[in-house]
């Protein structure tokens, strides 16, 4: 058999060799009947021919492919090795460095996300891509909360985005009320119903709370989809107001003067696709300053003293329900605030926008993206709502290569894209200590 | 023994504690006075009850019988078994370290113990009103809260680990990390579980020195359990020893070692094997 070969004490000639041998015989052994031998039709009877240059080939490929595979991987394993040390060397110099261009990609993704309507502002797909992108960052950024900072396995977070939708929804069908201020009603309904599910499942952790979670996401759905008389049943609430801007409406024309007349443009169905990009903008950037700032306090620091270990945090004196419940709370705060937004986007919603399988990519958003890593959240949501969209010219092998991809980046990223966290605080400028 | 000791100097009495777990009674009929500012050694064999004590003290089990009562120098007496779990470190002011280490491995060092003053700082936050907006009061609390780690850290020689997670320290220095984050919860009675555990001898006898400076310098009580002999027998001022959950002797360290049940406890009867065995390994 073929020794095995570490990168540490690189291996000579002779021994890559006689490993490649070692793959050249297996591939010898299983290429007879494979490659070398096989039978063609030869005047109604069946015969056995053999096509020994091309088990050759096969061989020498074998031999050669192993040879370049084995001399690449101890390539890359010394390149890391070298890397590793080098940065055990000079801790901080990297620390400074990586938290330095976090912040730039923060910045430029920013910067982007500001002029990206501008630059397509005749492309209605990639602006109506783009809020979809904005509304799964809104939505993970809340999810953050719980799973993220305070390690609670949330499976139903789709459950208040569903509950802020058909808030607004209802609000504003039935009582008349305005996008903007049903929208903290409909945030404060969703929060109640977030400290609802956490209320009964207060004393669970980890697999059970996943559990009571999906079954809570399930319960919403279902009721949602049976209630017929609040929600509408399976047919869902159509009709539902559009936004309005400071109360001009985006249609055509209107006896009280609309978007485009009081500017004075000509009437284009793109303002208000842009419009409603720039108020998803808002909302999530309010969200991100809102969990930064929330990390930095007490409340922050006590979600992850509570992820890390709370029976510690007890021993501290810390009351984990209030801490857990505020948790909940605010998650769920910020997923119905996104619900808000979708109703009000699409203009119509149903119980099938809030399946399972939202509260799925939602949570895969937030794994993906890193555990707690504002940033990696972003990022996650582009690569999760773009993958589908690029992939839409492989047909059928969309989903499976969606699947692939995503086991790819958890293989080369365990932790997730971004899973360096920084800390609330530091006793030096980062980068001081030795 | 201290039975003449006046009801002033006790900063804990635990009267006829006991703990069943079905039927098995983990701590039985316990009493015990615990004079304030002293170092009050529990040891015991493997079983004994010690940490189920521990964990009847802190809010972690409510006893089945008893009454452990704490006197604070503010509040009156308090029956810890009667408090909310939390409030036993945040009321009563009694914290305790873990055998297995419990720190926020994630987070730095500092961090662990800016969580221990969660509740002062949550209030100054104004319930993270005041924090959000940034207003100067919650600003200057927390500059307190992290002058007072800071304090601590550089009182236990953990100044320079500042901002290391604390995942990522040797194990000695985890240990003193954990007291360090205890005493930011500004404790009158610290309770120890076994801080001497996994420790070498040097790093033992810098414990020894730093629970002794502990109690003349913060004026705070210490009930520790230890397993480590030079630990116990050289800081403590008094040591209860349990077996099978019953105090079976108390006294100074002197007593402690000649007292015949305790003999008999870790070392079996009188078996002339035995005790050449403990001879040997000692």
């Amino acid at each position: 058999m073929s020794p095995l070969v570490f990168a540490n004490n690189a291996p000579t000639l002779a021994e890559r060799c006689k490993d490649a041998a070692g793959i050249a015989l297996i591939a010898l052994l299983l290429g007879i009947p494979m490659i070398g031998l096989t039978t063609a039709d030869q005047g109604g009877s069946l015969q056995v021919l053999t096509r020994w240059p091309l088990l050759g080939a096969f061989v020498a490929a074998a031999f050669c492919g192993r040879l370049a595979l084995r001399y690449g991987l101890d390539m890359l394993k010394q390149r890391r090795q070298t890397r590793d040390r080098e940065a055990a060397a000079r801790p901080g110099k990297r620390g400074v460095r990586s938290i330095r261009i976090l912040e730039l990609t923060g910045w430029l993704a920013f910067g982007i996300a500001l002029v990206l309507p501008i630059l397509f502002s005749d492309n209605r797909y990639v602006v109506d891509t783009a809020t979809t992108v904005l509304i799964y960052v809104m939505l993970g950024w809340g999810l953050n909360v719980v799973v993220g900072l305070a390690g609670l396995l949330d499976l139903g977070h789709a459950a208040f985005y569903a509950v802020g939708a058909y808030a607004y929804a209802l609000l504003s069908t039935q009582f008349g009320w305005g996008f903007w201020t049903a929208l903290p009603v409909a945030g404060l309904t969703a929060a109640v119903f977030g400290l609802a599910l956490g209320w009964p499942s207060l004393r669970l952790r980890g697999d059970y709370l996943a559990i009571v979670t999906l079954g809570f996401g399930e319960i919403i759905r279902v009721v949602l989809t049976n209630w017929t008389d609040l929600s509408g049943g399976p047919n869902g609430i159509s009709s539902i107001p559009r936004p309005t801007f400071f109360g001009l409406p985006f249609v055509p024309s209107s006896d009280t003067g609309t978007f485009a007349s009081f500017f004075g443009l000509e009437f284009s169905p793109m303002h208000r696709i842009i419009f409603l990009y720039y108020v998803i903008l808002l909302l999530s950037l309010l969200t991100n300053v809102l969990v930064k700032r929330l990390r930095r306090l007490p409340i922050g620091r006590a979600w992850e003293a509570m992820r890390e270990d709370e029976i510690a945090c007890k021993a501290l004196g810390m009351n984990i329900t209030n801490v857990k419940l505020s948790a909940f709370a605010l998650g769920a705060m910020l997923g119905g605030v996104a619900g808000v937004f979708f109703a009000a986007r699409q203009g119509f919603i149903s119980p099938e926008s809030f399946t399972f399988n939202e509260s799925a990519i939602i949570l895969a958003i937030v794994v993906l993206g890193g555990m707690g890593s504002q940033l990696g959240v972003v990022l996650a949501s582009v690569v999760l709502v773009l993958l589908p969209e690029l992939g839409r010219d492989f047909a059928e092998y969309r989903m499976l290569l969606f699947g692939a991809a995503m086991i790819l980046i958890m293989v080369w990223r365990p932790g997730g894209i971004l899973s360096h966290r920084e800390p609330t605080l530091r006793h030096q400028p980062a980068g001081e200590q030795a | 023994m201290r039975a003449g000791m006046s009801a002033e100097n006790t900063i804990l009495s635990v009267e006829h504690l006991t703990m069943r777990f079905g039927g098995l009674a983990a701590i039985d009929d316990l009493s015990l006075a615990v004079p304030a500012g002293k170092i009050t050694g529990v040891i015991g064999p493997n079983g004994a009850g010690k940490t189920t004590f521990f964990n009847c003290l802190t809010g972690f089990y409510k006893p089945t019988e008893g009454v452990v009562s704490l006197n604070h120098p503010t509040r009156g007496a308090l029956r810890l078994a009667d408090l909310p779990s939390h409030q036993v470190a945040h009321v009563a002011q009694v914290v305790r370290t873990f055998q297995n280490i419990r720190l926020f491995p994630k987070m730095t060092v500092l961090e662990n113990l800016i969580v221990a003053q969660h509740n002062a700082l949550q209030k100054a936050s104004g319930f993270s009103l005041a924090g959000i907006l940034g207003l100067p009061s919650y600003r200057k609390a927390e500059q307190q809260a992290v002058a007072k780690a800071v304090d601590w850290l550089t009182r236990l020689n953990l100044i320079d680990k500042a901002d290391t997670p604390a995942g990522a320290l040797p194990y000695g220095t985890q240990r003193r990390v954990e007291i360090a984050r205890a005493l930011c919860v500004d404790p009158l009675l610290l309770c120890l579980d076994e801080p001497a555990a996994g420790l070498n001898p040097r790093e033992s006898g810098e414990l020894n020195e730093l629970l002794l400076r502990l109690v003349a310098d913060a004026k705070l009580t210490i009930l520790l359990i230890e397993h480590d002999m030079s630990v116990v027998m050289n800081v403590s001022d008094h040591i209860c020893v349990l077996n099978y959950g019953r105090k079976i002797a108390e006294g100074t360290p002197k007593q402690i070692q000649n007292d015949p049940n305790v003999i008999k406890a870790y070392l079996g009867e009188e078996d002339a094997d035995e005790l050449l065995h403990a001879e040997v390994s000692a």
